[in-house]
């Protein structure tokens, strides 16, 4: 049995971001999907924090983690409502359709 | 005084050019005219001042440069050489501003016209009254860009254009001389005001310089130059080929700067440097050369044209010769005598001409006219004193600075005066058939225009007789009046210093038959060109069917203009479109600003396809740009 260290985490969270980055650019579907591949970029680097924290014997890094997280909830809350407000205006959140920064 | 001499026609054309679309035609007409001869008044009063109490002075306007050694002034000079050129200048020129207001009665641009011709009587004052080379250069250009703006005054023709850039480069070219004449003045001399620079020229005699690889006597170098300078301006052979052209423009300028004033400061020059030409036996011998070779050169040619301004003009170029002669051999006063008498007579001519063109409703082809001189019997007058005059016919002022030319010619001693004096009675005989063949044709005979009916042909307006008659006036009585005063016993006295005579002029009586062969000779033409020209032109025509070659020789003027554009202006043309289709079209706009533009066009096409508007592609160049941007800070 190999042991769990710090470089396990590392891919781990390497992995998850890298899934959250192209799931934001390969979706052709729907805005929620983006939102959820930034909630899961923003889960990465809490990954990152909390791994390197325990590494280096410093508490900073988890402090800093739960505070990532009261944001992401917030952003979560705004997104949503965002999309709410888009989807009462256009009635589709289909990011195909969803092409009007183009001018 | 001076002052107002040189500055109210300034002031005219001010006033004119700038206000005249609101203050009218007619009242600029009027304006410049009366303020050029208001300043034509004052300079007689100068001219008897310096007759009669040897006045002289030199009035300040203000310092123009001062840098180290350098000082040169804009000021008014006057000594008697000035005074006479005053007199000239702005006489004629104030009788062509009256002659002007008939004459271009119906032209909708009087006031610009006006204008110009003012700013050309301030430009040639200038040029006259400076004592110095750089103020002289100034009214030097300034005369011949006034002849370039009015040459090209009737700027609709195209021709006129031609006419006028034509004359604009050909006197480049002499201007480039005079302009180097100048600074090699500087150069050695350390100075361009004429006092200096003539007291310094005796010590100056044995210096050597080298120019383009060959070795000159400094002072025939200077010489040598500044007269090509005054070739380009006075139409000497090699560079005449601007003035039978620059009859495309108004007759009034013709008469004025193409005539009696303009093409005169070529001969004004060559006569206010006397003291460095003297030094030159070379230069001189050049003059004489150039002024005997264009006067039997200008002279055939007028005799087979047919247009009659033209044919004035190439008669303006012979007797420029004439006088160019006499400078060559040192007799600078006969040469301004002729000057003065000239301006007369040709813009007389010039004078008579625009009423005959004007009469016939712009018809200049004498082969077009004739058979008129009942018709228009002032005109007809008018002209025949013009030409009598013109030819030295007795006791006319040409008669009295003509005789004078050939007899200090002759006199001189030496080979080349005894040839000039013999082409200058040559030449005197081809005077006398041109012009009386331009008379005959025009006058008499018959009647030959198919365009207008000869009932149309009427009298020009007072306005065109009035000047005229003055100039007529002058044409007859200048030779007898001004004869001893310019030319006589103590005519040195007159010129006082402003001319440098370094050999005494010779006082002695030439021989008779000398005296008596150009008025024999002039008088026996005018019958001959009468039988030749009205009476039986069959001789002349089967003359010319049998001297083709001659003819056309003449007719096409030596073949002058042929032998430029082959040898200059084809091979520049060429040149011109190589380095404009080749060097800059395809290379310089190619690869530089088109180029460029193409490039940035073709990479910004292609940006165009990052705008999608889709969300997803943003965050993904976000991200790439991102990314090099953090391993950029990694890596370095």
């Amino acid at each position: 049995m190999t042991e769990i260290g710090l470089g396990h985490y590392l891919t781990l969270a390497a992995i998850i971001f890298a899934i959250g980055v192209v799931g934001i650019f390969l979706n052709r579907k729907n805005v929620i999907i983006i939102l959820m591949s930034i909630e899961l970029i923003l889960v990465a680097v809490n990954i990152n924090l909390v791994s390197f924290s325990i590494y280096l014997q410093d508490l900073t890094g988890q402090v800093f983690a739960m505070f990532i997280l009261t944001v992401a909830a917030a952003e979560a809350a705004v997104g949503l409502a965002i999309i709410v407000a888009y989807y009462k205006n256009k009635g589709s959140i289909h990011v195909e359709q969803i092409s009007s920064l183009k001018g | 005084m001076e002052y107002a001499i040189v500055f109210l026609p300034l002031i005219g054309a001010f006033v004119s050019g700038f206000f005249g679309k609101r203050l009218g035609g007619k009242f600029c007409q009027i304006l410049t005219s009366s303020l050029v001869l208001i300043s034509a008044i004052l300079s007689f009063f100068i001219f008897y001042d310096v007759l009669t109490q040897d006045y002289s002075s030199n009035k300040l306007i203000f310092n123009w440069i001062s840098s180290g050694s350098f000082h040169v002034n804009w000021s008014i000079n006057i000594d008697p050489l000035t005074s006479v050129m005053l007199v000239v200048v702005s006489l004629i020129s104030s009788i062509i501003h009256f002659y002007s207001i008939g004459y271009m009665d119906d032209d909708p641009h009087k006031a610009r016209f006006m204008a110009y011709m003012s700013l050309f009587t301030f430009a040639m004052l200038t040029l006259v009254t400076a004592d110095n080379f750089l103020q002289l250069y100034f009214g030097w250009e300034g005369v011949g860009l006034c002849s370039y703006l009015l040459i090209g005054f009737w700027y609709q023709k195209p021709s006129a254009n031609a006419a006028a850039i034509k004359a604009f480069i050909v006197n480049r070219v002499g201007d480039f001389g005079l302009a180097i004449g100048i600074f090699l003045i500087f150069f050695f001399y350390g100075t361009v005001n004429y006092d200096e620079v003539f007291q310094q020229t005796p010590l100056l005699i044995q210096k050597q310089v080298i120019f383009l690889g060959i070795e000159f006597n400094l002072i025939t170098l200077i010489c040598l130059l500044l007269f090509v300078g005054a070739m380009g301006k006075s139409a000497q052979i090699l560079l005449h080929t601007w003035l039978p052209d620059a009859m495309e423009g108004p007759t009034p300028v013709s008469a004025l700067i193409h005539a009696a004033t303009m093409v005169t400061a070529g001969v004004f020059l060559v006569v206010r440097c006397s003291p460095i030409f003297e030094y030159s036996q070379v230069a001189l011998n050049v003059v004489t050369a150039v002024g005997m070779t264009t006067a039997f050169f200008a002279a055939t040619v007028a005799l087979v044209q047919n247009d009659i301004k033209k044919i004035v003009a190439y008669s303006t170029c012979s007797q420029l010769g004439y006088m160019f002669f006499a400078v060559g051999v040192g007799a600078y006063h006969v040469a301004i005598f002729h000057l003065f008498t000239h301006a007369f007579f040709k813009a007389l001519l010039f004078l008579g001409s625009g009423c005959v063109i004007h009469s016939f409703n712009d018809e200049q082809d004498i082969r077009s006219m004739g058979g008129v001189w009942k018709k228009i019997p002032f005109t007809y007058v008018l002209m025949v004193i013009g030409t009598l005059a013109l030819t030295g016919f007795p006791f006319l002022s040409g008669y009295y600075s003509k005789e004078a030319i050939i007899e200090f010619s002759y006199l001189r001693g030496s080979t080349i005066g005894y040839f000039a004096a013999a082409v200058g009675i040559f030449t005197a005989l081809l005077t006398a058939i041109y012009s009386w063949r331009l008379i005959f044709k025009t006058f008499h005979g018959k009647y030959n225009n198919k365009e207008s009916n000869l009932s149309s042909i009427h009298e020009s307006p007072l306005t065109m007789l009035i000047p005229s008659c003055l100039l007529a006036i002058g044409a007859i009585l200048t030779g007898i009046l001004f004869k001893e005063m310019f030319i006589g016993y103590d005519s040195s006295q007159f010129w006082n210093s402003s001319i440098l005579f370094l050999q005494s002029i010779p006082h002695e009586y030439p021989p008779t038959w000398l005296l008596v062969i150009t008025p024999t000779v002039v008088i026996i033409t005018i019958p001959i060109a009468y039988y030749l020209f009205v009476a039986n032109e069959k001789i002349l025509k089967n003359f010319v069917l049998k001297n083709q070659v001659i003819y056309n020789f003449l007719v096409n003027k030596w073949y002058f203009d042929e032998f430029y554009n082959f040898i200059f202006v084809e091979p520049l043309k060429k040149i011109g479109l190589f380095f404009w289709q080749k060097g800059d079209i395809n290379t310089i706009d190619r690869y530089g600003p088109d180029g460029l533009s193409k490039l940035v066009k073709i990479i910004s096409d292609k940006a165009v396809h990052f705008q999608s508007g889709y969300l997803y592609h943003y965050a993904f160049v976000m991200l790439i740009g991102f990314s090099i941007l953090l391993t950029y800070l990694i890596l370095y």
